[in-house]
């Protein structure tokens, strides 16, 4: 195991940092079946690892840069990823973390992207244009003013509660995940997304009552 | 509100990934390669194209059987190729007009040639430029590419043509009218090519052989390469041959400006 400040790129193996940390030790856990077909045919299999991911690595790019770009950066992912495999010798191609290491490309090449348009995009225009694939105009309209309002809220966290709390509850990863992620302690990871939901219930609340007021204006 | 409240508030704001997300990635790492079969002027050819174009061209003859040529693809550009029964409609098109001078392709050809260095790039699209049923030396691929010394290098680089028959190589020679080496199955064979495309081949032997490496016309004052269309129509009272470019000029001859031939660079030095 890696000690706790280790520089970052030392060792390459992808051990959590967070595991440290809290002091749990990683089970030696199955490597993942498609690491080891990845591995062993690397051509092959590929297809699988792209259908597999690339809700999560779309996600996460949209999370950055907002649906309308995050395409590109979802390509570019998995280009990379492909070439970056091509490298990598079998032995450590089947024990690799597929999740965690391609959403932290995904931050990176996102960022990158940002950093190149030099203009950011705000999460809550780029979920108000979201289609959505129910048609029932009604049950649409529901809908997006929901998403809207969830969108508009997360848009209104601190950006590193908001990453957090999107990659937790958004993109499904665990905290360990979101722990290799973004190279930080699974324990901070845990406490950003915990205090991120709790800012969010604060603002919804205080959403609802001021509502609930409007309302009780208008009754007068 | 419950956490599960929010969490499935912030659950709704998943979407999933574009469709032809899968098709465009696999389509970018060449993924989505795949060959033919097809009759060539010297036999049957195997090409394989990916989303740039035809990336590689071999004999069937010569490379034995497609599994020999999907090995070959696969030494090449690190890839797996699939055979499939036809070409699409731009690659078919392309090979027609290539191989046996059908209607011209409109617009850039598709070719994938991205993995050469530069400058084997810039001499492959050269050789594109010269004419069927005509041929151009070494070096004047060479003249034409700014870099009149470079013969050798041009040479190299045609003998490593990925894509023989559509980049028509088999129409570089030798300035001193020998035919040249062949990759696709040595001078036997890029002399069938030649007589395929309605090349004298003994004929553009002959002349050199006897000194003449340009043809004139007393009428228009202008020299070309012998097998330049506009050398081909002068009359036979008119044709007058010369031995080199320096020699066309002091008769007061000017360069063709279809075939703009120039004399061998180390040939020009001596003299």
């Amino acid at each position: 195991m890696r000690p706790l400040g280790a520089q970052r790129g030392a060792n390459l193996q992808p051990i959590p940092r967070g595991l440290c940390y809290s002091g749990v030790y990683m089970a030696i856990a199955a490597n993942d079946p498609l690491c080891v077909r990845l591995a062993a045919n690397l051509d092959e299999a590929f297809p699988d690892l792209v259908v597999d991911h690339q809700q999560l690595v779309f996600g996460v790019a949209a999370r950055v840069v907002g649906e309308f770009a995050a395409e590109d950066v979802a390509q570019e992912v998995f280009v990379r990823a492909f070439r970056a495999l091509r490298k990598y010798p079998a032995e450590r191609i089947s024990e690799m973390r597929l999740r965690p290491w391609l959403a932290r490309m995904t931050l990176n090449l996102a960022r990158n992207a940002i950093r190149r348009r030099r203009t950011e995009v705000d999460l809550a225009d780029v979920q108000e244009t979201q289609q959505s694939p129910d048609h029932d105009p009604v049950h649409l309209i529901q809908r997006a003013e929901d998403q809207e309002r969830w969108a508009r809220l997360l848009a209104g966290l601190p950006p590193r509660y908001r990453l957090a709390v999107a990659l937790r509850h958004i993109d499904d990863l665990s905290y360990t995940e979101i722990a290799e992620t973004l190279d930080r302690p699974v324990g901070s990871v845990k406490s950003d997304v915990h205090r991120g939901i709790a800012l969010l219930r604060a603002a919804y609340d205080a959403e609802q009552r001021g509502q609930e007021r409007g309302m009780a204006k208008e009754a007068v | 509100m419950t956490d599960q409240h929010i969490e499935a508030g912030l659950h709704s704001l998943r979407t999933p990934a574009p469709q032809g997300l899968l098709d465009k990635v696999l389509d970018r790492l060449g993924l989505g390669d795949a060959y033919v079969r097809v009759e060539g002027p010297i036999g049957p050819l195997f090409v394989a194209f990916g989303r740039d174009g035809i990336s590689l061209v071999e004999r069937a003859g010569e490379a034995g059987d497609a599994g020999d040529f999907e090995a070959a693809f696969r030494a090449t550009f690190g890839r797996p190729v699939r055979r499939i029964d036809r070409a699409p409609e731009l690659i078919e098109r392309v090979i027609d007009a290539r191989l046996w001078g059908k209607q011209k392709a409109a617009g850039p050809l598709p070719l994938d040639l991205h993995e050469l260095p530069e400058f084997e790039q810039q001499v492959l699209r050269k050789v594109l430029e010269i004419p069927r049923g005509e041929v151009r030396p070494y070096a004047w691929v060479a003249a034409e590419l700014g870099r009149p010394l470079a013969v050798r290098a041009v040479g190299n680089a045609v003998a490593r043509n990925p894509i023989p028959f559509v980049i028509p190589c088999h129409r570089v020679v030798r300035s001193d009218g020998r035919i040249g080496n062949y990759g696709a199955g040595g001078p036997t064979a890029k002399r069938a090519v030649l007589e395929s495309e309605g090349m004298d081949t003994t004929e553009m032997e002959r002349l050199p052989a006897k000194g003449v490496r340009f043809i004139g016309s007393d009428s228009t004052r202008i020299y070309c390469y012998p097998s330049c269309r506009n050398a081909r129509r002068i009359t036979q009272k008119h044709r007058v041959p010369l031995r080199s470019a320096d020699d066309a000029r002091h008769a007061g001859y000017r360069a063709c400006k279809v075939c703009r031939p120039v004399d061998p660079p180390f040939r020009a030095a001596v003299a």
